[in-house]
């Protein structure tokens, strides 16, 4: 039987081949009552990267994350999470935000951090202090002795956060970190993961809002129907999809028309069409021998959107269409 | 980068995590407030109970009446006890020979009844004409017409003309001192029944209070599911320890200035020492047993509700194996004893209830022994459960999700 790190990686291994990798996972399956949640997942994180997990709500994205962490065991497959077979070995290094934040009620704000440390490994007298500095940095010196129940929704979220980052872990697993948050903390957030990335910590997220990975992550992994039609680069996810070319002629009509690719629709003044396989540039002289007038050409490169549209299929996006994320509070 | 001043967490360490946080969170808690006014609810049962309690003191084998006299005065007053019982339905105690006199012999019933290990109310010597009756002042007193009655027929005098009865009246017996003992017990059995189930119950709100606040999840991903588990249940266990600590304290304080000491209850078999020793053992392991089984409950429950349904089952099981204790209790030394002493989560309240009526210890040795090896059993399966449970119970919707999404992907599979 192959182990983990010793074949090729099915998606983004050249970029396992570059970095170590902070998760390895092959063939993961999870079942609930004969409901198959998660149907062969394979993922390879690089170290210090950001990566993105997208797909619309019950793709699978929770159970994948929750088995990488070790809070459910997979049905089958494999899974290495900084060198270690079992997830709770390298607990230490290791912090994870649910997408159900939870803290308790009557802690107060400082404690509270300091708990969520010692859970792994932290000393309690040092994430105390450690708790308040970050408080304190964050802004958020005057919630110090406050008792989470006397804390909005969003301040409790950004105490939880702190206190899954208040042990320094190398490895990161946000769930929907994003969801809850108004416009102001989202930036806010993303700056603390490119912050964190920054320094050589390994950031996982899931979400299934496009424009939040495409803004952040280096590579993303894209599960739809509990499994993974694409693991790799953003901008190998991208590079599936051929850019479209945006073409504006002061001509009409002539023999240039002859030199468009039969998939060329008309809207407007423009013309919009795949860029060729051959490239621009003998589309350019053809359309110039042919007298198209060029007013305007543009090569728009694909989104992530439209590449998630082709590897996960209309119906994924449409299901990611509806998820929307939560109104701000 | 990680972490410099930690390390990994073994689950002993994590469990110790768990517990210490739970520990102070019950501890400054409204519900240990309830806890500690936790005895005076025993009191209320108690009294309403009070006829289960008076059933089993009836239970308990009735105090008979030793007989000290010449063979032929032996079966006149047997002879006579016999007529007088089918007349007086049965209300005439049983007569035991304790010795069979020559004329001559010098017998001393006081002695007789300290050294005796029957049942023994009282004794009656001397003969029919001029019966002497020595026992307990109370059952000399209760036993006088009885014993006049026997007498008389035994003499042949009829029920108009009775001898008069000496009595020799003494400060104890063995039958009062089993009745006492039997108090003890049942006392012994009900506070920690009580004890038990209220601390199961608070063991089982305080985790399903965290799976409402989605604590759950972040205690899962950081530590072993077995670690939570165990820390949940020792934190409670030593909540109680704290409380039975101020109970202790407080009772013994209105003992003390009410100027009495334990000398004046019922003392166990034991003696009070090892019966408060085994009382804590006992207590200890019963409660995790019932601990670990709710909570193993409890990690598939998601409601409130959900919890009541679902331990409702094991909380009247546990209530019937209290009756059954009570009722076994009542038997020393027989079958059903032995059976409410084998079965897990009946044997605590039999054992203590045994402390309270035999002096024996090895039995106790036993018993521990026995019920440590099915705690290490239950707790390793209601571990078990937990882990493969805890994390499976979503809120509904999440189901409700999975169900719809399990329709479509029927009706029209993705395409992946």
């Amino acid at each position: 039987m192959m182990k983990l790190g010793e074949g090729p990686m099915t998606s983004n291994a050249d970029a396992a081949a570059i970095r170590p990798l902070a998760i390895e996972a092959r063939g993961l399956v999870k079942r609930f009552d004969g409901f198959t949640a998660v149907g062969g997942v394979d993922l390879a994180v690089p170290e210090g990267s950001i990566y993105g997990v997208l797909g619309p709500n019950g793709a699978g994205k929770t159970t994948t994350l929750r088995m990488l962490l070790g809070i459910i065991d997979p049905d089958e497959g494999l899974r290495r999470v900084l060198g270690h077979d079992r997830p709770h070995e390298v607990a230490h290094a290791i912090g994870y935000l649910p997408e159900e934040r939870g803290l308790y009620p009557a802690m107060k704000a400082y404690e509270a951090i300091a708990f969520l440390g010692s859970l792994r490994g932290l000393p309690l007298v040092e994430g105390r202090r450690r708790g308040k500095e970050l408080l304190e940095e964050h802004g958020l010196g005057y919630a110090i002795d406050r008792q989470i129940r006397q804390l909005s929704k969003g301040m409790a979220q950004q105490v939880q956060l702190l206190g899954t980052l208040v042990h320094e872990p190398r490895l990161v697993v946000f769930d929907e970190p994003f969801s809850g948050l108004d416009a102001l903390n989202q930036g806010k957030l993303e700056k603390m993961i490119r912050g964190l990335a920054a320094k050589g910590t390994t950031v996982i997220f899931s979400t299934h809002v496009i424009a939040h990975a495409e803004r952040l992550c280096d590579e993303v992994a894209i599960i739809a129907g509990g499994k993974v039609p694409f693991a790799g680069a953003v901008d190998v996810a991208r590079d599936r999809i051929r850019p479209q070319v945006r073409l504006e002629t002061r001509a009409a009509d002539g023999p240039w028309r002859r030199a468009l690719p039969a998939d060329a629709r008309n809207e407007g003044a423009f013309w919009l069409f795949n860029l060729p396989e051959s490239g621009i540039e003998p589309l350019l002289r053809a359309l110039i021998e042919g007298e198209a007038g060029i007013l305007s050409l543009s090569i728009e490169r694909a989104g992530l959107h439209d590449a998630f549209v082709a590897i996960a299929g209309e119906a994924a996006a449409r299901a990611l269409e509806e998820d929307k994320p939560e109104e701000p509070r | 980068m990680s972490n410099p001043t930690g390390g990994r967490l073994s689950t002993l360490a994590a469990a110790y995590v768990v517990a210490r946080r739970d520990f102070v969170a019950i501890l400054f808690s409204r519900s240990f407030i309830f806890f500690l006014l936790g005895p005076l609810f025993p009191l209320l049962v108690g009294g309403l109970a009070g006829g289960i309690g008076a059933k089993v003191q009836q239970n308990v084998e009735p105090a008979k009446l030793g007989i000290a006299m010449t063979e032929f005065d032996i079966l006149s007053m047997t002879r006579a006890r016999h007529v007088l019982a089918g007349k007086l339905d049965g209300q005439v105690p049983e007569l035991v020979e304790v010795r069979r006199l020559k004329p001559g012999d010098a017998f001393d019933p006081a002695l007789a009844m300290r050294d005796t290990k029957a049942n023994l109310g009282a004794i009656v010597s001397g003969t029919p004409q001029a019966p002497v009756l020595t026992g307990p002042v109370d059952r000399v007193e209760r036993w006088k017409g009885e014993v006049e009655l026997i007498a008389a027929e035994a003499a042949g005098m009829g029920p108009k003309i009775t001898p008069v009865v000496t009595m020799g009246k003494l400060t104890g017996s063995t039958a009062d001192t089993k009745r006492s003992r039997v108090v003890t017990a049942q006392m012994g059995q009900v506070v920690l029944f009580l004890l038990t189930m209220l601390l199961a119950g608070m063991v089982l709100s305080n985790l399903v209070e965290e799976k409402g606040n989605k604590i759950i999840e972040v205690l899962a991903a950081a530590i072993p599911m077995d670690a939570v588990f165990l820390g949940k249940l020792f934190a409670m266990l030593a909540v109680s320890w704290v409380g039975l600590t101020v109970w202790g304290v407080m009772i013994g304080s209105v003992f003390a200035s009410a100027g009495q000491g334990l000398g004046s209850m019922p003392a166990p078999a034991v003696g009070w020492p090892v019966f408060f020793g085994l009382a804590v053992i006992y207590f200890s392991l019963a409660y995790l047993l019932l601990g670990s089984l709710f909570l193993a409950i409890g990690s598939m429950a998601t409601t409130v509700r959900e919890v009541q349904t679902l331990s409702m089952p094991v909380s009247m099981l546990q209530l019937l194996n209290f009756f059954f204790a009570s009722w076994a209790m009542s038997k020393p030394g027989s079958g059903a004893e032995i059976a409410g002493a084998v079965i897990p989560f009946s044997s605590p309240f039999t054992m203590i209830a045994r402390a309270a009526q035999d002096a024996a210890l090895w039995p106790h040795l036993l018993g521990i022994a026995w019920q440590v090896l099915c705690v290490a059993i239950l707790v390793r399966l209601g571990a078990r459960l937990f882990r493969k449970w805890v994390m499976k119970s979503g809120p509904a919707g999440t189901r409700k999700r999975r169900w719809f999404s399990r329709k479509s992907k029927n009706a029209a599979p993705v395409a992946a």
